[in-house]
């Protein structure tokens, strides 16, 4: 179906108590405008509000000062309820040039608070902006409640007893621009003050021009006469399940789950890989985790990436290799004879918009064909999605466990967005987890590289250095008696029915599938997979409280599909799957159950926005006795 | 490894299955040489791990009685490196050939080479494509007629040797497929090497590029058209040694001189010398011999050994999962 957005129109700053909010703050990239997301966002988590951010960089490492191109922002959306998404429309912008201004103001919900530096407003960057006049002059921004402030001003006066340059003293801008938000929303600026320390331990002045800078914006706030309408305001904390709580985003918490994963399956780890956006930063965080069961190899290119890996599965180490859509395509051929050679693999995809280079440094969920289909020769593999930042700790893990069961590749899917974006999670207590060691297979007396497990169908893992486990393996087709070269027509009808069958009973070793949100049938279900979870379950979650009859189904387990899938969709009238794609997985579901599954489809380099999908809802739900029509329709061909 | 490894012969190193190149292929005689020298070797069998891509010389771990992995064109030395770096205790072969190894592989060769693995290639060089049916490859002379190039070939050959010393190379030798003795003496020396071994063999295919190098086979020819370099002595050739390798040090070339008379200008193989081995590799007929022996070894430390310090050295204290978990900033709800 078509896309629309509709406007939350939910968060405004009109109250001295709201549930949500949203800030973004845009900046140069030089402007340091992640570090002050991070800040505020340790803040925010320590304040007990639920939150959600999305860092959004330029794909330029050092654009030209002042560029549209160069504005680098960070998002994030903080509230008293259960907050999944980095949030629709802005209520708060903090605009540290022209260039950040034109770029976001368009987001910002009429009537929103925007913050500029008024400083760097100058001539030269309102033309690099393309401004025609003085966007704070000209009226252009009268729709919103603006606080133009000349920052550098401000800042340069703050720093001044510290004899830093102007240079370096302009620098400590971002941090007087967080010491005001903090002021806004009553955060604590203890935790920015430590980090700051730490970080500048070298350079105590700098330190402490930051934490001038800091203390300058928060009593800017406190102290200054405001326009109407701009107080602090009071955000409730969320009421969330007690325990110890850390921010992680999906990178991290993907190479936590592989070390967990390593740990659990008592077995060495070989990550390899080669550098490519967004998938970079899991091989930059593996490698600095070495004191762990994991060793971390740069290859000299994504196909020696993936054969490395499957060199150190074939010597009894689990590989792992990582990329994104250009690269996973180059190790199509690797991932294959890792099928072929029953190995386990885990191959991580972050996904990025394409074809080609595409949009490497945003996201979407296009790679779905390729990760089901995209081999030679008839290759099942299974495929996994991630679905939350913290979630990947966990699909990590299970990535691991079903690779080293059931002796095949696992393809596990993230995005461009749940690699940068972060969550508050709730640590889980590891001493829980549920080991699954491996048993490399040691007995010589009659061995052969092709004795399976009559229950998964996976075959024996021999490693070298065990005395009569010698043996050869390899691409081309094996007997299924011997494991030796086998070019008979019997046996390849054969194999290819064992690689079929072992990778459908997966089926019967992950959960069944479960309704997240709303009941299991109805008028409406949304299914989603991999990162929309968030967008989709706000939507619902708004939708419901209206009183609509409308249900969320988040699909983990892409292949194998879950074994009652196809039921539970049965169960409703509608269905419609939200994608970053143009409509990858809602065909598989109507090809899997001829049901008539309608693809919401969007592939802007940008997540969906709830307001887009409960647009959706609304019309789905409108239109009911239209589509119902047609599902009656498609049930019978069906049967 | 201090165990005791069990007396083992060739026979011990051959596996069951039927041997299927063709007759009179070159891969049968390196095979054997190989089979041989593994007993000598006097290592585990259970820790020898030959890796292969495609082609006719990647069949070959299928015939020993070791572990193999037959993998996809041009990758071994990748899996092989990844093999390495998950058990430096191995003893890990790659076998290649022209095609694999320098065409659809090239990048790899060059990698591997560099970071100096601790690995032997072994390159059977037969300066075509046998097993997909004889088009020229990127050793093939210009001018060979073949069904890719039935006018002859343009392209420009490259000289294995010379590559493996230009991407860094440690240990560069060349032999040739039927020379036994001369062939399991070098292997034998690539093994023993810390790094990267890179063998060229220079082997025949009866099929389709049969006599390519019949100069230096020939019993009779190659005694004109071989040279062989063996470290600290004179590089001499001919019937009689009548003939002599020198350089030339107004143009830094070789030249081939008479060995009588010449005493003080004949160049005496050094093999710790990479500029002598690059014009040595280079060395091919009809003006020169070929070069054959180990034509450059150089002591240097390896990536996987170098890993495995690392490794150690970080992993002094293990690391914690709990304590991972809770790095940085927590904080408690209540």
């Amino acid at each position: 179906m078509e896309l629309a957005e509709e406007e939350l129109g939910e968060h405004h700053l009109d109250e001295k108590e709201v549930v949500d909010v949203v800030v973004r703050f845009a900046g140069d990239s030089g402007d340091g405008m992640q570090l002050t997301g991070n800040n505020f966002t340790q803040a925010t988590a320590l304040y007990g509000n639920d939150l959600s951010t999305f860092p959004d960089f330029p794909a330029e490492i050092r654009a030209p000062i002042g560029a549209t191109f160069g504005v680098s922002a960070f998002q994030i959306y903080f509230g008293a309820e259960d907050v999944t998404t980095a949030g629709d429309e802005l209520d708060v912008l903090v605009a540290m040039n022209p260039a950040a201004l034109v770029t976001n103001i368009h987001n910002l919900v009429e009537g929103g608070l925007v913050i500029v530096d008024s400083g760097a407003f100058t001539a030269k960057n309102l033309t690099k902006a393309k401004y025609a006049s003085n966007p704070l002059e000209d009226g252009s921004v009268a729709r919103y409640r603006v606080l133009d402030v000349d920052i550098s001003k401000q800042v340069l006066s703050a720093v001044e007893p510290f004899g830093l340059g102007h240079k370096a003293a302009l620098r400590c801008k971002n941090m007087w621009t967080l010491g005001l938000v903090m002021w806004l929303f009553d955060r604590d600026r203890a935790p920015t003050i430590e980090s700051l320390k730490a970080k500048f331990a070298s350079k105590p002045e700098i330190a402490e021009a930051n934490i001038a800078a800091l203390n300058a914006g928060h009593a800017y706030g406190d102290t200054a006469e405001l326009p109407v309408g701009i107080h602090v305001y009071k955000v409730p904390k969320a009421k969330v399940a007690p325990g110890t709580y850390r921010n992680i985003t999906g990178t991290t918490a993907l190479a936590w789950g592989l070390i967990a994963g390593s740990e659990l399956a008592d077995i060495d780890m070989l990550f390899a890989s080669y550098p490519i956006t967004p998938a970079s930063n899991l091989l930059h965080e593996l490698a600095n985790r070495k004191q762990f069961r994991v060793n971390t190899f740069q290859a000299e290119d994504e196909i020696a990436a993936v054969c490395a890996a499957m060199g150190a599965s074939f010597a009894g180490s689990l590989g792992v290799t990582s990329s994104a859509g250009p690269g996973i395509a180059l190790k199509a051929e690797g991932m294959a004879l890792g099928a072929a050679s029953e190995l386990p693999l885990v191959i991580v995809n972050t996904q990025r918009g394409g074809p080609s280079t595409g949009l490497p440094t945003k996201t979407e969920q296009s790679d779905l064909n390729m990760a089901l289909y995209g081999r030679h020769g008839d290759t099942p593999i299974p495929v996994i999605a991630s679905s939350t930042p913290a979630d990947c700790f966990d699909v990590a893990i299970e990535a691991v466990r079903i690779a080293i069961k059931y002796m095949t590749p696992v393809m596990l899917l993230s995005d461009g967005y749940l690699a940068n974006a972060a969550e508050p999670w709730k640590i889980p207590d590891s001493e829980k987890f549920e080991p699954f060691p491996v048993q490399h297979y040691a007995d010589p007396a009659g061995f052969k590289p092709s004795i399976r497990n009559d229950d998964t169908l996976a075959r024996v893992w021999a490693k070298p250095g065990m005395p009569g486990m010698e043996h050869r393996i390899g691409g081309i087709e094996r007997s299924f008696d011997t494991g030796d070269i086998s070019y008979d027509p019997a046996n390849h009808q054969k194999m290819t029915d064992l690689r079929h069958d072992k990778v459908k009973g997966i089926a019967n070793d992950i959960p069944e599938q479960e309704v997240c949100l709303g009941s299991g049938s109805g008028k409406l279900v949304v299914v989603g997979w991999g990162s929309t979870f968030g967008a989709i379950h706000q939507a619902v979650k708004r939708a419901r409280r209206e009183g609509l009859d409308v249900s969320h189904v988040h699909v983990r387990y892409l292949s194998p599909l879950p074994r009652n899938l196809g039921d539970l969709l049965r169960g409703f009238d509608q269905v419609l799957v939200p994608e970053m794609n143009t409509g990858q997985f809602s065909r598989l579901l109507r090809s899997e159950y001829l049901i008539p599954a309608d693809g919401l489809n969007k592939v802007a380099g940008q997540p969906f926005k709830i307001g887009e999908i409960l647009a959706a809802i609304h019309q789905k739900i409108s239109n009911q006795g239209v589509d119902t029509e047609q599902l009656g329709a498609s049930r019978e061909v069906a049967s | 490894m201090n165990q005791a490894i069990p007396a083992l012969t060739l026979k011990d190193f051959a596996s069951d299955q039927e041997v299927r190149w063709c007759p009179g292929c070159g891969d049968y005689a390196i095979l054997k040489t190989i089979q041989k020298l593994m007993p000598e070797l006097n290592r585990p069998r259970e820790n020898q791990v030959f890796v292969s891509g495609i082609g006719c010389s990647s069949r070959f771990p299928y015939y020993m009685n070791t572990f193999g992995f037959h993998t996809i064109h041009g990758r071994a030395p990748a899996v092989a490196t990844g093999v390495k770096l998950a058990n430096e205790e191995l003893d890990v072969w790659v076998i290649t050939g022209d095609g694999d190894g320098f065409s659809i592989g090239g990048n790899h060769m060059l990698h591997v080479l560099r970071r100096n693995v601790d690995l032997q290639i072994l390159l059977f060089n037969n300066e075509i494509y046998g097993l997909t049916k004889g088009q020229y490859s990127p050793t093939s002379q210009p001018g060979t007629r073949s069904p890719s190039s039935p006018e002859g070939s343009i392209d420009a050959p490259l000289s294995p040797c010379e590559v493996a010393l230009g991407a860094g190379g440690t240990f560069i030798a060349r032999s040739i497929d039927t020379e036994a003795k001369h062939l399991s003496a070098v292997v034998k020396a690539s093994h023993a090497h810390k790094g990267t071994g890179f063998v060229e063999i220079l082997q025949n295919c009866p099929i389709y590029n049969d006599g390519v190098f019949e100069q230096v086979k020939d019993k009779k020819l190659a005694q004109d058209f071989r040279v062989e370099a063996v470290h600290g002595e004179q590089l001499l050739f001919g019937k009689e040694k009548e003939k002599a390798i020198t350089l030339n040090r107004d143009t830094l070339a070789l030249e081939v001189i008479e060995s009588a008379n010449n005493a003080d200008r004949i160049l005496v193989h050094n093999e710790t010398n990479r500029v002598l081995a690059q014009l040595l590799a280079a060395m091919s007929g009809p003006d020169f011999p070929v070069a054959v022996g180990v034509l450059y070894s150089e002591a240097k430390s390896t990536f996987t050994a170098d890993t495995e310090a690392h490794l150690q050295q970080v992993r002094r204290s293990s690391g914690n999962l709990k304590g991972l978990l809770h790095s940085g900033h927590t904080w408690q709800v209540k």
